[in-house]
């Protein structure tokens, strides 16, 4: 599987943030044509068919594409890495040959694309909602208290999190929040769900992203202004429906599965990331992320931000979109981390690290119900 | 009319749990094999996949693993926000979301592992286990 597929095409809607003029389809549709100018491919050659938001067949008939391979694992916002992941391996297994991978969401004007809810009769209908859950917000970070507690990782490395990544989006026009921050500042927002405030959760905006991906051979064929870039290893798991169900609330057993099987496949190491996107719905994911996908050890993650190893010219650049806290976050964000990781390895990022030849992309789904990871890298990888 | 807090819809496997928590007790399965309890209920033991499972009221006892409070209520929530949305590790091990009762939802008078016992709330037709802290 390594290197069997490759990103020809990617690109995010022409607008994103509050796009109150345009569907969740519409955002999906506008992204996936744009991907196949970027890659120079015709919808005539798209044999297959992805979306997260508006469901893959919906996306295929708007764009009059008659796929013969479809994907519609919808595990939360994580999905288009699951997407990347099962497209790869089903173009190697030679079930089709172009797969375009959609997303849109109106997560904040909600023009359609609405994420179900779960019914009373569902395991989380009965143990969770009648105790006043709803949004994310109000489950997500459950544990963050119990992690604080037994890693010693303090509220102020927790609210450096959205500091450091609000100094990417500073340099970032297309970020939503690019006025930089300081703890003060976050401590001073508005507490959402204790010990969460305001600045340590996401964003909610509207948005679409797509991607087009082919076989490696055919990738090399294309002849393309822009480099391909080939997807080296990856990984998905799953924890469980509830985030109550957890078995650790300071470390994600998903993360840990899905980051080991991923760089197993690349045959890569922590060490070998240029460049790292960890989903971030809300300010303690990055911390749980860079300590289950073993770039930090245990309890060394809020030290590990604080000190300023993920800013601009630190050891290991981070979210350097300015993440879903201040670049965007439709409700479902992972398309637009993948989006990152491909720019930064074509050097057409707004925020550019210097010589990134290996990306890690890795997404979260649902209250840590899942995850998958993405190692992503350029041409000059594929000899390593 | 203000609307009402969600109201859990039992299944053929999760009943045992609901008809007790309507008569006031906090029942659970345990699979014999195993000499465990689990949460949340199935006719088969998770660890072991057996199905000699027996359901036992237990202690009620807990503390508190974790919590959050949300500023964000849900339906039926409105007049008791900011609330407690708490992890409680139950005495026989298992553990499962709740609410605290009893105890003004402030960092300073939620210490993790405070010790908690079961009393019950209504939803609906059904009660759904909830927690207010003891004397250590």
């Amino acid at each position: 599987m390594r290197a069997a597929a490759a990103i020809v095409g990617a690109s995010e809607s022409e607008r994103i943030g509050v796009v109150p003029d345009e569907s969740a389809l519409q955002l999906a549709c506008e992204s996936a044509l744009a991907a196949l100018r970027d890659a120079g491919i015709d919808r005539a050659e798209v044999d297959g068919i992805a979306s997260l938001g508006e469901p893959p067949i919906t996306v295929a008939h708007a764009l009059g594409i008659t796929p013969s391979y479809i994907d519609s694992t919808t595990v939360g916002g994580c999905s288009p890495l699951l997407h990347v992941r099962h497209a790869a391996a089903a173009i190697a297994a030679g079930l089709c040959e172009v797969v375009l991978i959609t997303h849109g969401q109106s997560g904040r004007s909600r023009l359609g694309g609405e994420w179900p809810m779960r019914g009373p009769a569902s395991p989380e209908g009965q143990f969770e909602l009648p105790y006043g859950t709803g949004p994310a917000v109000t489950k997500f970070p459950i544990g963050v208290l119990r992690f604080l507690h037994e890693t010693g990782t303090t509220r102020e490395q927790l609210a450096m999190v959205p500091v450091q990544q609000r100094v990417w989006a500073s340099r970032n026009p297309r970020a939503m929040m690019r006025d930089p921050i300081t703890v003060e500042d976050v401590f001073a927002s508005p507490l959402v769900a204790y010990p969460l405030h305001r600045l340590e959760c996401c964003l909610t905006t509207d948005g679409g992203g797509a991607l087009v991906m082919v076989s490696a051979e055919r990738a090399a064929a294309l002849d393309r202004p822009k480099p391909p870039v080939y997807l080296l290893g990856a990984g998905e798991a799953s924890e469980g429906p509830m985030v109550s169900m957890m078995e650790d609330f300071t470390s994600s057993k998903a993360f840990r599965v899905s980051g080991r099987r991923a760089f197993q496949e690349a045959g890569l190491t922590p060490a070998d990331v240029d460049h790292l996107m960890i989903y971030d719905a809300f300010a303690h994911l990055p911390l749980f992320g860079l300590e289950d996908l073993g770039f930090v050890g245990r309890g060394e993650a809020g030290a590990f931000i604080a000190e300023g190893h993920t800013l601009p010219g630190g050891r290991l650049p981070l979210n350097t979109n300015g993440g879903g806290l201040s670049y965007t976050h439709t409700g479902m964000y992972g398309m637009f981390a993948i989006q990152e990781s491909v720019r930064q390895l074509r050097g057409e990022a707004a925020a550019q690290v210097p010589g990134v030849e290996v990306s890690m992309c890795h997404g979260v789904g649902g209250m840590f119900t899942a995850a998958a990871t993405l190692v992503l890298g350029t041409q000059a990888t594929l000899s390593r | 009319m203000t609307p009402a807090k969600a109201v859990p819809q039992p299944t053929p496997e999760t009943l045992p749990y609901w008809e007790a928590a309507r008569r006031g007790e906090l029942c659970l399965p345990r699979c014999t094999a195993c000499d465990a309890f689990f949460f949340y209920p199935r006719p088969f033991c998770p660890t072991c996949h057996g199905t000699d499972i027996e359901w036992r009221q237990v202690s009620g006892r807990g503390r508190l693993h974790t919590y959050l409070i949300n500023h964000r209520p849900a339906p039926g929530f409105q007049q008791e926000a900011p609330y407690v949305i708490a992890i409680v590790e139950l005495e026989e091990g298992p553990r499962m979301m709740s609410n605290l009762v009893g105890v003004e939802p402030t960092p300073e008078a939620l210490p993790l592992d405070l010790p908690l016992t079961v009393e019950f709330a209504e939803r609906g037709e059904w009660k759904v286990p909830v927690f207010r802290p003891v004397a250590p």
